[in-house]
């Protein structure tokens, strides 16, 4: 049975419920070379794929905490689950999901999207993937959409030829730690010239205290294919902290096309550590849409390696910081090919002594003439308690190219608030529409429906704030 | 009881003991027009704030009665809703929000809790009626609709923008700060034009100047010269000639215990 409580005591977040636990497999808490053993074990893994696991642990222990960002001192990597199994099957069908979590998934309108306009879903409960499906013509196009388990035992060569390949195991701590605990996430490969014109969903639910999610996501876009990933993810409220720490990594093949859209709406609980990073081979587009409204401290740059001549990179990124949130995001962007060009667009708000960060790369090697790039950053804060900070590193190697960079910090004014109320509307739907205007240049680049969600969050954010 | 009844008006600059408005007495109805003219510094912009709400500042003394209603306690919000408007002398931009939403926002509030507290938002395709009839009123360019609000516009747009708002919320009593200001002259009649069309049995509008300018396109019924936070001569619209003529220095020396 759902809780109902926490959801109602904290009023604001709606997602804070949790489910009883039910599990088929909890391994015991706490990280050691068992614990990966047991996961591997249960998982049914190639032996590869265990010393894999094995030599990231390693590197894991061997790396210290990254310092230079948001403060992850209160991460206890002693008192984390890392592997809890909620249920026997991946089911292909929501009626053989338990009733509980069909529940949850229901209440937070998965099946409800996937019947209105998805070509796709899966649905990750705690470390696996508990439902998934492809529309079938789809499957008949060749494309594989699975999760990242199955796809190691069911498609091993396709998998092995790119897992690791973009972010080795040794990139930073937490991909160490992703690469050795890993599971669930995506695995997609869309055929040559295939274009799936609706988006394919993955949508990750943390249920225990505690709890730790690794999933690991793989794309292969092949050439002159098109596809759009959207992922959301939220979790109950807890008084003590969970862990969720991605590895996502994405090939596009010449000419092909990548979106992917998340919409991060952790409960304040969650530190979000997560590692995204593309490659665009020539005359490929990526492009990360990364919305951040959740969480306690999150540390995420999605990143684009332009590989290919004339590859096309874009990263739009927004950030809403509330009480007790620090938001460190941004985009790194690497120019590699000649003729590569790329866009960084970010929008950070903070509010209620929120902490909004925006960090960002932008590299243009030697290699990479003739490259265009553009970054633009604008903070706005909401009231004097929070704060906002801007970190662009940008480093250029190459002589012929054209570089733009801007940003800008607002401060949403009691005047500006003044200036909407005398046109009637109420404060709240005054800084709400601000607020929406603000971050408008990536709302309207969202499918309507999830434009639609990001704006209802915000305005559920900016309810009750004062000007 | 006139319309707007402001009474003994007081007001500081908030949280100061800088004194702006020194006791404002002026009553005005629908259907007439008053002009408030005075150098700058005088008090005119913060009497149109006070007016409308500005939190930068507060009200020390007096009263505003508005239909009757006490509007000093009411939200620049409810003030609005009420009937209120005002037209800013430099209006706010609205990055990411369009002129046509915007402007649907605003008429939709005023349209909302009436007294059964249900919603009554204006269809679409009437809304877009109206907007295109004010906006061909105003000359402005229908392609404007759809440009974030006052974001990038000039200052004579700005103005332009301002009194399409008016026109589409139609307020009982509209107070128009320095509307003329940035206005070039075809702006200005065009301007002025609009709101000798909006203004009638329904509206009245109170026009903030420092020139005579707007005066020539729209007539008072009524001039009042503000200086140093207070009303110091009344009369009709002669009395803006007069001090086209002579200057504020010149009325100065004039004024006399009999000013109001």
């Amino acid at each position: 049975m759902a809780s109902e409580t926490a959801a109602v005591d904290l009023g604001e977040y709606k997602w804070g419920f949790h489910d009883e636990e039910n599990p088929v497999i909890k391994i015991e808490r706490g990280l050691n070379e068992d614990v990966i053993r047991q996961i591997s074990a249960h998982k049914g893994e190639p032996q590869w794929m265990l010393d894999f696991r094995l030599d990231a642990y390693e590197v894991f222990l061997s790396k210290p905490m990254p310092n230079w960002g948001a403060d992850l001192s209160g991460i206890d990597f002693d008192n984390i689950f890392y592997y809890l199994k909620p249920t026997e099957h991946n089911s292909r069908s929501w009626d053989d999901v338990p009733e509980t979590i069909k529940n949850t998934f229901e209440r937070l309108g998965i099946p409800e999207a996937e019947r209105k306009f998805l070509a796709g879903v899966g649905a990750q409960y705690e470390s696996e993937v508990i439902y998934h499906s492809l529309k079938k013509e789809l499957e008949d196009l060749g494309i594989l959409f699975l999760d990242t388990g199955q796809a190691l035992l069911e498609h091993e060569d396709l998998f092995r030829e790119h897992f690791a390949s973009i972010i080795p195991s040794a990139d930073n701590k937490f991909s160490a730690l992703n690469s050795a605990v890993w599971s669930g996430g995506s695995f997609i490969y869309v055929p040559p010239g295939v274009r799936v014109e609706q988006p394919l969903q993955a949508y990750f639910r943390i249920n225990a205290e505690n709890m730790g999610q690794f999933e690991r996501t793989l794309i292969i876009v092949d050439e002159g294919a098109y596809v759009h990933y959207v992922e959301g993810c939220t979790a109950p409220t807890y008084s003590s902290d969970s862990l969720h720490s991605a590895v996502v990594e994405i090939l596009v093949k010449k000419g092909g096309r990548c979106r992917y859209t998340t919409i991060q709406n952790w409960s304040n609980n969650v530190y979000n550590l997560v590692t995204k990073r593309a490659v665009a081979e020539e005359d490929a587009t990526m492009e990360w849409v990364d919305g951040n409204l959740g969480s306690k401290v999150t540390m995420k740059y999605p990143a684009v390696i332009l590989k290919g001549e004339r590859a096309h990179g874009e990263i739009l990124s927004i950030a809403f910081a509330g009480e007790g949130q620090h938001q460190d995001a941004g985009g790194k962007v690497t120019h590699v090919a000649p003729n590569t060009t790329s866009v960084i667009t970010s929008k950070s708000i903070s509010k209620d002594g929120g902490r909004s960060s925006y960090r960002g790369l932008l590299r243009v090697n030697k290699t990479a003439e003739g490259s265009k790039s553009k970054v633009v950053c604008d903070a706005l804060i909401i009231d004097p308690q929070s704060r906002t900070d801007t970190y662009p590193y940008i480093n250029i190697m190459a002589d012929q190219v054209d570089i733009g960079h801007e940003a800008t910090v607002s401060k949403l004014g009691a005047e500006h608030i003044y200036y909407l109320m005398s046109r009637g509307l109420s404060e709240a739907e005054a800084s709400a529409l601000i607020v929406a205007g603000f971050v408008e240049p990536i709302t309207k680049e969202l499918p309507l429906e999830y434009a639609v969600e990001l704006n209802r969050l915000i305005q559920l954010q900016m309810e009750g704030s004062v000007g | 009881m006139p319309d707007l009844v402001i009474r003994n008006l007081h007001a500081n600059i908030a949280d100061s003991d800088t004194e702006i408005l020194k006791g404002i007495d002026l009553e005005l109805s629908k259907g007439e027009i008053h002009a408030i003219m005075g150098p700058n510094g005088s008090g005119k912009s913060t009497l149109s704030h006070v007016l409308m709400g500005h939190p930068g500042y507060d009200v020390t003394a007096g009263e505003v009665l508005f239909e009757g209603q006490n509007l000093l306690d009411l939200g620049a919000d409810e003030r609005s809703r009420a009937g209120l408007f005002l037209s800013f002398q430099y209006p706010f931009a609205v990055p990411g929000v369009t002129v046509a939403n915007f402007i649907r926002m605003a008429v939709n509030a005023h349209r909302k809790g009436g007294p059964d507290g249900t919603d009554d938002p204006i269809r679409i395709p009437a809304y877009r009626k109206q907007l295109m009839e004010a906006m061909e009123l105003l000359e402005i360019d229908k392609s404007m609709a759809s440009r974030s609000l006052n974001d990038g516009f000039s200052g004579g747009e700005k103005k332009r923008f301002e009194i399409l708002q008016m026109a589409m919320l139609k307020p009982k009593i509209a107070i128009l700060d320095e509307t003329d200001s940035g206005l070039d002259i075809d702006a200005l009649r065009i301007v002025s034009e609009g709101i000798n069309r909006l203004i009638g049995p329904d509206m009245g509008a109170l026009i903030i100047t420092h020139y005579q300018r707007i005066l020539d396109y729209v007539t008072p019924d009524h001039v009042h010269i503000l200086m140093d936070g207070r009303i110091v001569r009344s009369g009709g619209a002669e009395l803006a000639h007069e001090l086209e003529a002579s200057g504020y220095a010149n009325i100065s020396q004039g004024v006399s215990s009999d000013g109001v």
